[in-house]
Parts: structure tokens; sequence; C-alpha cells
């Protein structure tokens, strides 16, 4: 097997100049065995940019940012970051990353923490202190900051990580599950961090299931399953339908499944959710329902959120 | 700091940060200490007629009772290393801890090297301390020095420094304790072969010999402490076991001869092998 993530010298003359996307990949394929974790990743994130990266459990999302980081190597494909080949050495002084699976020394304390992933960045040490101080307070442990990590919460040890990440003001920060441990007030103070970053001109690639939280923050999404990118776009390209809302009841299971000509539905009982109907066939689908015998009692036109259409991509993955 | 030394010195504060080193002093002056009131037992021992020992008969008894504490202390110095080594890379792997260190400017083999110089450091001034406190423990209760007591010391040492390579390189792609079970039980191995090859030159069988030689070629700790016990061995001592032949030869707390300079060379050269295939190993293994 070749070595894996250690290249020091560039492979390819693409992206080589200052304009180069933060991440660019090709056919990017990993295979364990019969299985395929990524089948043919090929997309562009440009520098500056909050990129969310959307799937179930399995998909293959941190699959993606561990070839990317070069801890994987990759079965076929190639990959970009700003503008030097997955595993070069020298770019990574330029890029953060905090694992899904956060965890740090617990016998150092938090502020030894960062002036370890200081010294490996490696970062002048004249600027340790005020990186470190920094990092702290941007993530709320100022006050732990000499307390060993071995007494931290979860919560807080994905702080830290978090921390870690954001030393020397990287170019692109690989966020894979940040708030995966984390409480509402955690999660509010995540979007701002990631809005801090996005406003000083660092990419972010955003890994995550938690949809909302992508919603508030991402500029564009992909959406990947089974290894394959099913979906990719801004916002506004992606939720650009409507979703409708019904309470009706009378209606049996044959009735719903009729109904579904009109979209895909998110059945809930009483409660049905049509995605990417458009507004002008509500009346349409009330006289069907009316016709089935169904009695309706309420009808919400709004939105589509990111949950519907990732919902929808997906249930659309799995019948094609 | 390079990044190499960054790794080595994170190894070292890990194992004062958990309290490891404080341990192993606190037992140590413990063995230390017993261990000397025993030797000082010795000098006390009265023949039947009440008579003290002579001065050779103590020092015999001494160099052999030494023997018997060495094998027991480099015994738990390689169990350690081998314990100590098996989770290196594997426990740090399977936590994820090293997931964030490594998307950072730094090369898997400066893992490996790091953590292989900070363990050996941690090893070699332990079996320098602890050795040489022992060794001046016996020598305040009996009189008697090894007659080769730093080569005595850089063999226990290497022994030690034997299993923590094997069980590194074990680690880069085994779980922490299947690393460390699979050392143990390859040292363990290596002495019964060499006790093996100790008969084959008792009855001068030829294929039972090369099953010592092999098996000290394959993994040098038992070869590493016949140099130890040649070491501890008095002069009149290694007369007398040469004076017997080939039977002189079939006894695995004895050495008649130092280990050649071949073997010596052999197993510098083992541990550049051992070494070179734990960064080849972590190279390629996926994370």
């Amino acid at each position: 097997m070749a070595e894996l993530a250690e290249k020091t010298e560039a492979a390819s003359p693409r992206g080589e100049a200052a304009g180069t996307p933060a991440v660019k990949t090709v056919e990017l394929t990993k295979r364990f065995g019969h299985t395929v974790a990524l089948a043919g990743l090929s997309m562009t994130v440009p520098r500056g940019e909050v990129f969310g990266f959307l799937g179930p459990n399995g998909a293959g999302k941190t699959t993606a940012v561990k070839l990317l980081l070069g801890l994987l190597k990759p079965s076929s494909g190639e990959g970009w970051l700003l503008g030097r080949p997955v595993g070069d050495l020298r770019t990574r002084r330029r890029i953060g990353y905090l694992p899904e699976l956060f965890r740090y020394q617990g016998w150092l304390s938090a502020a030894e923490v960062l002036a370890l992933h200081c010294e490996l960045a490696p970062l002048p040490r004249s600027s340790w202190k005020d990186e470190i101080g920094g990092t702290l307070e941007t993530v709320g442990l100022s006050d732990r900051a000499n307390d060993r990590v071995s007494t931290f919460s979860k919560g807080m040890q994905q702080r830290l990580g978090l921390g870690a990440a954001l030393l020397g003001e990287p170019e692109l920060v690989f966020l894979d599950e940040p708030t995966s441990a984390l409480d509402p007030v955690g999660r509010h103070d995540v979007r701002e961090i990631i809005r801090g970053l996005a406003s000083r001109g660092t990419a972010v690639f955003l890994n995550s299931h938690l949809l909302s939280e992508v919603e508030q923050v991402c500029d564009r999404v992909a959406v990947v399953d089974h290894g394959r990118v099913i979906a990719s776009g801004t916002m506004d390209e992606l939720l650009g339908g409507t979703a409708v809302r019904v309470r009706a009841t009378g209606l049996t299971q044959a009735d719903k499944n009729r109904l579904s000509g009109y979209g895909r539905i998110d059945d809930e009982g009483e409660l049905m959710t049509f995605a990417n109907l458009d507004a002008d066939r509500v009346p349409e689908l009330v006289a069907s329902i009316v016709s089935m015998g169904g009695r309706v009692y309420e009808v919400a036109p709004r939105h589509q959120t990111l949950e519907d259409r990732f919902l929808q991509l997906l249930d659309d993955e799995d019948k094609s | 700091m390079p990044p190499l030394l960054v790794i080595a010195r994170l190894t070292v504060q890990e194992s004062s940060r958990r309290r490891l080193l404080l341990a192993l002093l606190i037992l140590t002056l413990i063995v230390v200490g017993v261990s000397a009131w025993g030797f000082n037992k010795i000098t006390t021992v009265t023949r039947s007629d009440g008579t003290p020992l002579p001065p050779e008969q103590v020092s015999l008894i001494t160099s052999q009772l030494l023997i018997v504490v060495t094998f027991m202390f480099s015994g738990v110095l390689a169990l350690s290393a081998a314990v100590v080594a098996g989770p290196l890379i594997s426990g740090e792997v399977e936590s994820g801890l090293l997931l964030s260190m490594l998307a950072r400017p730094l090369r898997r083999s400066e893992v490996v090297i790091g953590k292989w110089l900070g363990l050996a450091a941690l090893v070699a001034v332990y079996a320098a301390g602890a050795g040489g406190l022992e060794l001046a423990a016996v020598d305040w209760a009996t009189g008697y020095l090894p007659p080769h007591p730093v080569e005595l010391l850089v063999f226990v040492a290497a022994e030690g420094l034997i299993l923590l390579s094997l069980g590194m390189l074990l680690s880069t792609r085994l779980s922490g304790i299947t690393a460390g079970v699979i050392a143990l039980v390859a040292w363990l191995m290596a002495w019964i072969a060499g006790v093996v090859g100790d008969i084959g030159t008792g009855l001068q069988n030829q294929a039972l010999q090369n099953v010592g030689v092999v098996s000290h070629l394959l993994l040098p700790s038992d070869g590493l402490w016949r140099g130890a016990i040649y070491a501890m061995e008095p002069d009149t001592l290694i007369a007398a076991m040469r004076a017997l032949g080939t039977a002189g030869r079939a006894n695995p707390f004895a050495a008649v001869d130092p280990p050649p300079i071949e073997f010596l060379a052999w197993v510098a050269l083992w541990f550049a092998i051992v070494l070179g295939a734990s960064i080849a190993s972590f190279r390629t293994r996926e994370i």
C-alpha cells in the first residue's frame, strides 16, 4: 500500500495560484473491502464559503473528511486542499480540524493541549499566549484554562477541540459534527463561531446531520447518501419549493398512497406534509382528499425546510 | 522543538503525569531496601561450627543470588515495556487522540520514532537508575560488585528496549491488549527457546542448539540476558564452568562466554529493522 498523507511536493500543477478553491475533489472514491464508503465524490468548495456536507449516519461524510486530511488513502480519484494535493504537509499548517471522535490528552490542561497544537501547527512561540488566551475566550473555556482535560465534560472537550481547530487563523476548517455533545447554548455559540470564521474569509467544511444548524450557517450544501452526492447547491437552489402541511381525518392508508401523486408525503397520522408541492395545486389536493371521504381541518403552505428537502432526497434515492 | 522531540517529550510527560514514574520509584526503593537487607544477611550466615563464611564464598553466593534478582528485575522491566508499548500507537488511534494531531504537519514516522524515543529514554534511565541503586545496595551490604556493572546495566536496558520495540511494532496494527500479550508470549518463548538451545549444547545436539540460535536472531532478548549474566559472574566461576566443557554451558542462569560481537551487531540491525517496519506499518495504516 502506498504511503499515506506525507507528500511534501505538489503532484499536480492544478490550483497552485492563490485563487484556487479551498477544497476540490475529482471522483474521490473509498472502498473498505466490498463496501463503498465514498463513490466518486466530485465537488468544489470556494474559499471563504461555509459548506455543509449532509447525510444520514454512515453516508460517507466522515470518510470524505478523513480522505481530504490524508488520514485515509483514496481507492481512486484525487483531491486538493487550498490548491495543493491532499496529504501535503505544508498545507496542513493552514488547516484546522475538529474530528467527530474528539479526544485530547486528559492529563494535560486545556491551555497545555492548545500549546501542544500551537507547537505542532507550528505557530511562532511569541504568538502562543495570545492565541491560546483568545481561543479559550472564543470557545468559552477561559475559566478552565488550567484544569486537566480529564475533568471536562464531553461538551467542554468538544469546545476545546473546536478551539484547537481555530488556532493560527486557518484558511480552511473541517468541523465534523461540531455540536454533537453541546447543549443549545453551545450550539448557538458554535454557529456564531462559524459565522465569525466566514466573516474573516475562512472556508468551513461542516459535516453534520443537524439540518437546522446547517440551514442557519451554510452558504451551500451537498447531500450525500450511500457514498454518493445526491444533491448539491446553494440553499436557495435546494429549498426552492413549497411544502404543504395538511391535517385531515378519515383517510385510509390506500387513500394516502393515492395522494402520493402530489409529492412525497411525510405521514404523521392526521398530519401530512407534502414536500415540494406547488401552491397552485393546493385546492386540487384538498378536493382529492374530500372526494376520498376525508375531512380537512388545516392546510398550511410554507417554505420547504432543509429537513423536508433532505427527507425527500433520501426517499427519492431509496426509490431509485 | 522538532515534532519528533515534541512527541518524545509528550510521551515522557504522560508517564510522569499518570504517576507511572512515581509508582516505579516507590516500588524500586522498596525492592532495593528489602534486597539490601537480604544480601546483608548472607554476611551473617555461619557454618555449622559457628565460623563465618569466607569472603570468597560470600561473593559466590552473592553473585548467584544477584543473577536471580537481576533476572526478576530484567523480567519486570521487559514486561513493563511490553505492556506500556502495546497500546502506544493503537490506543491513541482507537481513542481518536491521534486524529487531530495527524491533521497537523506531523509525519507518521515522527510519531513512531518520537514515542519510541520517549519510552526508550524512560527504560534506559530506569534501568540505569534502579539497577545502579541495586548494585550499590549489594555492594554496601556484602562488599561484592559484579565485574562488569556498566555492561550489565546496558544489557538489561537493551532487553527492555527489545520488548518496547516489539510491542510498538505490533501496536501499529493490533489493539493494545493483543500487542502486549503477543510481545509477552514472544519474550517467554524466546527465553524457553534459549533454554532449549542450552540443553542442545549440553547434549551436543545440533538441532536443539539451532533452536536457541534462531530464537536469539528473531528476538534477541534472551541473548542479551545472557550478556547480562556474563557481566555478573566472577572470573573464578567462569573458569570453573569452562572446565566442565559443554555441560558447563547448559545452564539458563549461567554464561561461559560474552555475547559475540556479531550478535551485538545483529541487535543493532534488529532495532533498525523493527523501527523501520513500525514506521512502514503505521504509514500505511488507515485511521
